[in-house]
């Protein structure tokens, strides 16, 4: 058993800014090895910017920022090393072949190229993209270059693999495939580190997870966990036939803990959600449609921040 | 085992007993940078053979054989050598602007912008350092294909009649690294590709005109002489023309050397820092 209390990657008072602007404002965290540990915020809440700190691809401004207790600004080339880095955009020469791609870039690493050759094999296996090795990356659909970027940062066999919004842009299914992948890294005992804005990604593969707004951490703990303390068990969805939903906030306003207006909905948070939808007729409300659903991270975000993830 | 079926991933870091690896020395990781440019020479060169082969004919026969013939009749050659030995060493380097333009303007935009190769490669253990001296390996691999056709070429229409004309090889490629690392910082600082037709159009072709290359500066009137002497062009033509023809004086020669060299440095240093701004904000 791995020691769980190994701290691989920590941070304090972790700053960035470009100019006049602060993207990332003072952060502190924590992510010990095994552990799948998530940046969860909207575009714009300095997630890319972390990353890219913890990457060592971006000067730190200020604070104090550690990897396998190395500091980026001194030994960069080393923690690098060590890192398997899957940027937001996929960097792949979509002109050369899959096995190419990882040929090369397994090089960077100072890999033999009978070693290169070697792992580019497991890793197009890993990847389910055998078939396609000797292809090139250009006509290959979305989620497979997804994987073949995630295939190819993990040539050098990485301890952190790091994330940026691995599954954004990709259809549900192969989302589903990705995750998956993911699922099976972790399980083999990499530590992973990812940035998402979608809250299902967040509760499918993270143990733990801080919620990030405006360059600050505003939350942290389990998914389970932060639906416990900062939602309800469950949330009561109403529909009006209205222009302005906020005009019925009030008429169901003292039924369940509070209530949220969105441009298309109510969301009554309570934790019997059959039961304030009962409460909602019994004061002649009568909207259009009623959902009962359990509270998701969604919730969490938009309770601590008064605004939905995806716009 | 049961492997092929359920893709389990293969040994991480977490779990692998990989030995420690070595850190990788400076030769290594700036070799690691060049397979990369090597991989996309292997696949695109055939592109480039025609314009490789017909510009020199192209200008061989236009500038050497039709000029050269009239300057000859007239003026009996230039300083008694004839034109097509004056111009062809000069051609030799010229042409190297063309190839150091194409790569590091457009390339080196699209691995900032389009592909993100540098992205990648600064991922990894690699620093600005060894993926600028990886790119412009190869960079100095497409000019010594470039410049080698064009002497081989201009051999077989007796543009030269020394053996000597061989060191041509070295000062062409210094030239066009003279040109090309400043040109990388510039590209570093674009957003798009409009910089690059005013370099064309500004600085490569007044430089290709005004630089001695098909008249000795000594024809231009007077104030534009010294602008010849800071560009580097002049001192590259000036130095191939020199060992071509068998006419080296060394202090002038060793100073078109140092000049090119102090180019080619004094823009590696440039290109550092503005690669660094652009790719590690």
């Amino acid at each position: 058993m791995p020691d769980t209390d190994d701290i691989l990657l920590s941070a304090r008072g972790l700053t960035k800014t470009f100019g006049e602007f602060t993207a990332v404002d003072g952060i502190d965290f924590a992510v010990r090895r095994g552990e799948c540990f998530g940046f969860l915020g909207p575009n714009g809440a300095g997630k890319s910017s972390t990353m890219r700190m913890v990457g060592c691809v971006s000067p730190v401004t200020g604070g104090e920022l550690r990897l396998f207790g190395l500091d980026p600004a001194t030994d960069g080339p080393a923690i690098r090393a060590r890192l398997g880095n899957c940027p937001q955009r996929d960097t792949l020469d979509e002109e050369l072949s899959v096995e190419e791609n990882l040929w090369i870039y397994g090089r960077y690493f100072g890999l033999s190229r009978k070693e290169v050759k070697e792992r580019a094999a497991e890793l197009l296996d890993f990847a389910q993209l055998t078939e396609r090795a000797k292809d090139k990356v250009e006509p290959l659909s979305g989620g497979m270059k997804r994987r073949l970027t995630i295939a190819r940062s993990l040539i050098n066999a990485p301890e952190i693999l790091l994330l940026d919004e691995p599954t954004t842009g990709l259809d549900p299914q192969a989302r589903h495939v990705l995750w998956d992948r993911l699922f099976r890294l972790k399980r083999s005992g990499v530590t992973l580190v990812l940035t998402t804005h979608y809250m299902d990604e967040a509760e499918q593969l993270c143990d733990r997870l801080v919620v990030m707004d405006h360059g600050r951490i505003v939350a942290e703990g389990s998914p389970r966990q932060l639906i416990d303390d900062y939602s309800t068990r469950e949330v009561l969805e109403l529909r009006f036939d209205a222009e302005d939903h906020g005009a019925y906030a009030d008429k169901v306003a003292g039924i369940g803990e509070r209530v949220e207006v969105l441009p298309d909905r109510l969301l009554l948070y309570a934790d019997n959600g059959d039961e304030a939808s009962a409460q909602v007729h019994a004061r002649g409300v009568e909207p259009l449609s009623s959902l009962v659903r359990r509270s998701t991270l969604e919730d969490v975000f938009l309770h601590l921040t008064g605004r939905t993830l995806v716009d | 085992m049961t492997q092929a079926t359920t893709h389990e991933p293969p040994p991480t870091g977490a779990r692998a007993a990989h030995g420690i690896r070595q850190p990788m020395s400076a030769l290594e990781r700036v070799l690691a940078a060049f397979g990369y440019h090597l991989a996309v020479y292997r696949r695109t060169w055939r592109g480039s053979v025609v314009t490789r082969v017909l510009s020199p004919v192209l200008f061989l026969l236009s500038m050497g054989i039709g000029l050269g013939a009239l300057v000859d009749d007239r003026a009996g050659g230039i300083d008694g050598v004839p034109y097509l030995h004056f111009v062809v060493p000069a051609i030799v380097v010229t042409q190297t602007l063309w190839v150091a333009w194409g790569e590091s303007s457009y390339q080196v935009l699209g691995y900032i912008k389009w592909n993100m190769n540098y992205h990648a490669q600064l991922a990894t253990p690699l620093g600005v350092r060894d993926v600028l001296a990886g790119h412009w390996l190869a960079v100095a691999l497409h000019l010594v294909m470039s410049t080698t056709v064009f002497m081989a070429i201009a051999a077989l229409f007796g543009g030269f009649d020394s053996w000597w004309a061989v060191l041509c090889l070295p000062i062409a490629v210094l030239t066009g690294l003279a040109f090309s690392t400043p040109l990388f910082a510039f590209t570093a600082t674009q957003e798009g590709d409009n910089g690059f037709n005013i370099v064309y159009r500004w600085i490569i072709t007044p430089l290709m005109l005004f630089s001695g290359t098909f008249f000795p500066i000594d024809q231009l009137p007077g104030w534009m002489q010294p602008v010849a002497w800071v560009t580097p062009l002049w001192h590259g033509v000036s130095a191939a023309r020199a060992v071509s023809v068998g006419d080296v004086s060394w202090l002038p020669f060793v100073g078109h050397l140092l000049v090119l060299v102090g180019y080619a440095a004094g823009g590696a240093w440039l290109a550092r820092r503005a690669f660094a701004r652009r790719l590690l904000p």
